[in-house]
């Protein structure tokens, strides 16, 4: 199973709408590094908005995806992360810390827009 | 009424199937989202243990009752080499396995009860219950 990504100007963007395993939770972050270089994409928004469950293994994908973006020279924002899912993730003491994050999609995108300068 | 499941956790697709009917049973016997959300990760938490350091193993759940109160349990065992020290793997933050080391202590606290039963290479039987408040 493949997550698409897609592209809209300067940004890509990706909205999870699977109950993800493993493989292809790890498909996903190298499909996405690989499109991050083949676009000269700036800004990713991952939106988790039909994620119902985010257990220790996904969060450390998710966490590890958004760090090696960075280390291209693309920012992430993790968006739409459901109230029970970031109960469960502290519960897990899973505190995502420098994973930048937003309420939903447009404030995502507002977010990056800020950050990137324009 | 007999709500009850088991997955038998061989690969990495079995995790997805154990936690997709423990959310379907956790559903059925009334627990709201954010419990449904605690239970279902529990359950992949546990099922992947026994994927990593079991190879297979299985994974019951099951409506239980004590005193009125109506909860789900969740018993995952395997017959894998065991866990050489339970109070280490209790410890946040701890892997072998370079994850996040959140599981085990993890699943305790999202769920209400929690026992580990485990003898080195004879296999281990995680045992978990959430009560519907």
């Amino acid at each position: 199973m493949r997550i698409p990504i897609l592209k809209l100007n300067q940004y890509l963007l990706i909205t999870i709408q699977v109950d993800l395993d493993d493989k292809t939770a790890l498909q996903f972050q190298e499909d996405l590094l690989e499109k991050i270089h083949e676009t000269g994409a700036k800004g990713v928004v991952i939106d988790l908005t039909s994620v119902d469950m985010i257990d220790s293994f996904i969060a450390k994908v998710l966490g590890d995806v958004v760090r090696m973006s960075n280390l291209m020279g693309a920012k992430v924002v993790l968006t739409g992360i459901q109230p029970a899912v970031a109960i469960t993730l502290i519960d897990l003491g899973i505190m995502m810390k420098n994973v930048p994050t937003a309420l939903d999609l447009e404030q995502g995108l507002e977010k990056l827009q800020q950050e990137l300068g324009g | 009424m007999n709500i009850q499941s088991c997955v038998e956790v061989r690969n990495e697709w079995d995790i997805v199937k154990a936690r997709q009917s423990g959310r379907n049973i956790a559903k059925e016997l009334g627990f709201g989202t954010v419990d449904q959300a605690r239970i279902t990760t529990a359950i992949s938490e546990l099922a992947r243990n026994i994927y990593l350091y079991a190879g297979n193993g299985e994974v019951a759940i099951e409506r239980v009752e004590n005193g009125g109160k109506l909860g789900l349990k969740i018993e995952a065992s395997d017959s894998g080499p065991g866990i050489k020290d339970i109070r280490k793997v209790m410890e946040d933050g701890f892997t072998t396995s370079g994850g996040l080391g959140a599981g085990l202590p993890g699943v305790k606290r999202l769920m209400d009860e929690f026992t580990i039963d485990s003898k080195e290479n004879e296999g281990t039987i995680i045992t978990s219950i959430k009560w519907l408040r």
